[in-house]
């Protein structure tokens, strides 16, 4: 399924963002993060509230709120010209062309990343208009037209009915569509999604995902999503990463990390949503709540919370270590010091 | 049908609302019933009527045709004590934590609050200690920490377990949680299903419970019915890990066709679309004729299910199903590929 090629897309080392929180202080919400992310492979990346999934994704495209910066790290962005991108380092302009013609961000809420008063087609227009080459001619409205109903075909929709309406007069799947195909409009080769499918009725989310599943195929973009759906991830990831408390704690192929986790809180997470379908499954929930950024505890971040700790838990925060090691980021790690201790399982409580 | 009179009962109960642009048939002819300490799950999409019909169940709207029994009486014809009774009996936990509690009362003034004014509490240090064993009882220990606090000192989890220890204050028999675990994390959410379950067999609280969520509905809803909704209608009533585990209605049938799993193999299953005719979920104000299930369903008969509206009909083991094709066939359907038999 996925392509490897030698070269990473994106290389992100050590990225730590930071907020300033008052009184001269700041909190980090990312704390260190590395992985490489291969040409046509999807990555999702999971974990509860307040775990800095989504500020790992604004990080990447440098699109943080103005509290925000990124104090160390590096981000490495490989394109269509093979030459290497330094993402943290470029100039505000040459940023700005990069985003969306490499790198285009789908954000979370459909209906905020319209302008309420414009139509469809307008938007597309300003998209097409604003990312032009320079010093290329200027694009005619039955250019911007044609491209955009492409688009709308692609996911799904009538271009004839959605691209003269506002943004009002579509549902929040129909929303959710257009803003995939607004996202792909200059063809990037690298997509992030953030919460694609969260809000949406479970028949609209299967439309967007399917849609999602197609478009790869077809255009061969890399992609992050940001979910805490555990179901649309093990659907639409061929690797998953798991954070907790500004870390990724593991990452692996989706069949490791459903079927094998290897951190106890993965296993948890994975424990906490039941499947659909089949027998009824013992549920346990994680015992406390996720750590407060300002007062993180000493030692694996997990601890207090963690089953398996032990003394050696509290003082050492471990790495990413590897349990099977693949090409191409595919390999199973875990940052857990008692990683072959952890059994996970699930009990039944009832058959069906 | 149970054998006991049912706690709350919606008989054939509609809502219609009027707006400018034509009457909303928010829920037409429902009939649902919890009895005590028994769950009934609705489940169904955004707009097809199911917190309308708990609006209902709870006394807070008026049907606009059929009537809502609350042991057996109608509650828009019992007396002044009566509906007193009905009303502290029927509490209800809404899905936001955030916007249901008051952000300037206290924690121990919103539970107190109740019960001094219905006089169950004699005086405010009475208040304090049953407040405390309120909090006990949600898992929100050691009580006095969070007495003392105000909404904006707790978590959305701890928050929730708030509302739902102030729905405890009047020994309801019935709660009707609206989406109530919909907004917490994961981890967080079932700690808060298994509290409510122990509430469920301890007290014997009855449940009418709303979700989105077919896997929480089946968690909560195990031992329980579980009543699919659609444009207003009940389109698949049943025990619910048959309904979940061997859908008979289309609809039902799409719904889990397309849910996706965390289960990396079984969400391979999945069938694009949930396998349906087309995505869009018609207008409430221009509901289609016939079934309203008809433009989408996958086993559409031209003739019948365009101009004949089902009704809900008994299939074997007490399934009931509104759908022509279904009824027609008279059985229940042995689920594809099952390789052990239910029960």
């Amino acid at each position: 399924m996925t392509q490897t090629t030698d070269q990473p897309i994106l290389s992100v080392r050590d990225l730590v963002v930071s907020y300033r929180s008052g009184n001269g202080q700041s909190v980090d919400a990312v704390r260190g993060v590395s992985f490489d992310l291969y040409p046509n492979q999807s990555l999702a990346l999971v974990g509860e509230s307040g775990c800095g999934k989504t500020t790992l994704g604004l990080g990447l495209l440098r699109l943080l709120p103005r509290l925000g910066s990124i104090p160390a790290g590096t981000v490495t962005y490989r394109g269509r010209s093979d030459a290497e991108v330094d993402v943290l380092a470029l100039p505000k302009n040459d940023l700005r062309r990069w985003r969306w013609r490499e790198a285009a961000m789908v954000f979370q809420g459909a209906m905020n990343s319209f302008n309420p008063v414009l139509r469809i087609i307008d938007q597309m227009g300003d998209t097409i208009r604003a990312h032009r080459e320079k010093g290329s001619r200027s694009v005619s409205k039955s250019e911007i037209w044609e491209r955009s109903a492409d688009l709308m075909r692609s996911v799904r929709l009538e271009p004839k009915q959605v691209l003269p309406s506002y943004p009002h007069e579509l549902s929040g799947g129909m929303r959710q569509r257009v803003l995939i195909a607004m996202s792909l409009l200059l063809d990037p080769k690298l997509l992030i999604l953030d919460e694609p499918t969260t809000a949406l009725d479970i028949l609209t989310q299967r439309a967007v995902v399917d849609v999602l599943q197609e478009l790869r195929a077809e255009r061969k973009f890399a992609m992050i999503f940001i979910s805490h759906d555990l179901g649309v991830a093990a659907e639409l990831a061929d690797r998953v990463a798991t954070m907790y408390a500004g870390r990724i704690i593991e990452t692996g192929t989706a069949s490791d990390i459903f079927y094998s986790p290897r951190h106890p809180y993965t296993s948890g997470l994975i424990n906490a949503v039941p499947p659909v379908v089949g027998d009824l499954p013992e549920l346990a929930s994680i015992p406390g709540s996720p750590p407060g950024l300002n007062s993180l505890p000493p030692g694996c971040k997990f601890n207090p919370r963690c089953s398996y700790v032990e003394d050696r838990c509290l003082s050492t925060d471990p790495d990413l270590l590897t349990i099977s090691a693949r090409p191409a980021g595919m390999s199973h790690e875990a940052a857990c010091l008692r990683w072959q201790d952890v059994v996970h399982e699930r009990k039944v409580v009832a058959r069906a | 049908m149970p054998e006991r009179t049912p706690l709350i009962s919606l008989r054939g109960a509609s809502q219609t609302f009027h707006s400018k642009s034509g009457d909303i048939p928010a829920v037409d002819n429902v009939d649902i019933s919890v009895g005590p300490g028994e769950v009934l799950c609705l489940v169904g999409e955004s707009g097809c009527g199911k917190t309308t019909s708990a609006r209902m169940a709870a006394g807070l709207s008026r049907p606009t045709s059929g009537t809502v029994e609350f042991e057996g009486k109608d509650i828009w014809s019992m007396s002044k004590e009566e509906f007193v009774t009905f009303r502290k009996s029927v509490q209800y936990v809404h899905q936001d934590p955030y916007a249901s509690l008051n952000p300037i009362r206290d924690i121990h003034k919103t539970l107190s609050a109740p019960l001094l004014k219905h006089g169950i509490a004699k005086n405010r240090s009475e208040g304090w200690t049953q407040s405390a064993e309120l909090l006990r009882r949600v898992d929100l220990t050691p009580p006095e920490n969070y007495l003392p606090k105000f909404p904006h000192q707790l978590s959305g989890g701890q928050r929730q377990r708030v509302a739902v220890a102030r729905a405890l204050t009047l020994n309801p028999k019935l709660i009707i949680a609206d989406e109530s675990t919909s907004m917490l994390d994961v981890s967080i959410r079932v700690g808060m299903l298994n509290m409510l379950g122990r509430l469920r067999d301890e007290l014997g609280v009855g449940f009418l419970f709303i979700t989105h969520d077919l896997a929480i509905a089946k968690y909560f809803g195990w031992r329980g019915k579980i009543a699919v909704m659609y444009l207003g209608r009940v389109v698949e009533f049943g025990d619910t890990p048959d309904v979940i585990n061997n859908p008979q209605h289309p609809y039902t049938k799409a719904l889990l066709d397309a849910v996706p799993e965390p289960d990396p193999d079984l969400t391979k299953t999945k069938k694009p679309g949930g396998g349906l005719r087309s995505a869009d979920i018609p207008s409430l104000r221009n509901l289609p004729p016939g079934c309203t299930f008809h433009p989408r369903c996958p086993l559409f008969e031209e003739g019948t299910c365009n101009t004949v509206r089902p009704e809900l009909t008994l299939l074997d083991s007490g399934r009931q199903v509104s759908c022509h094709v279904v009824a027609r066939r008279g059985s229940i359907n042995a689920p594809a590929g099952a390789s052990a038999g239910g029960s």
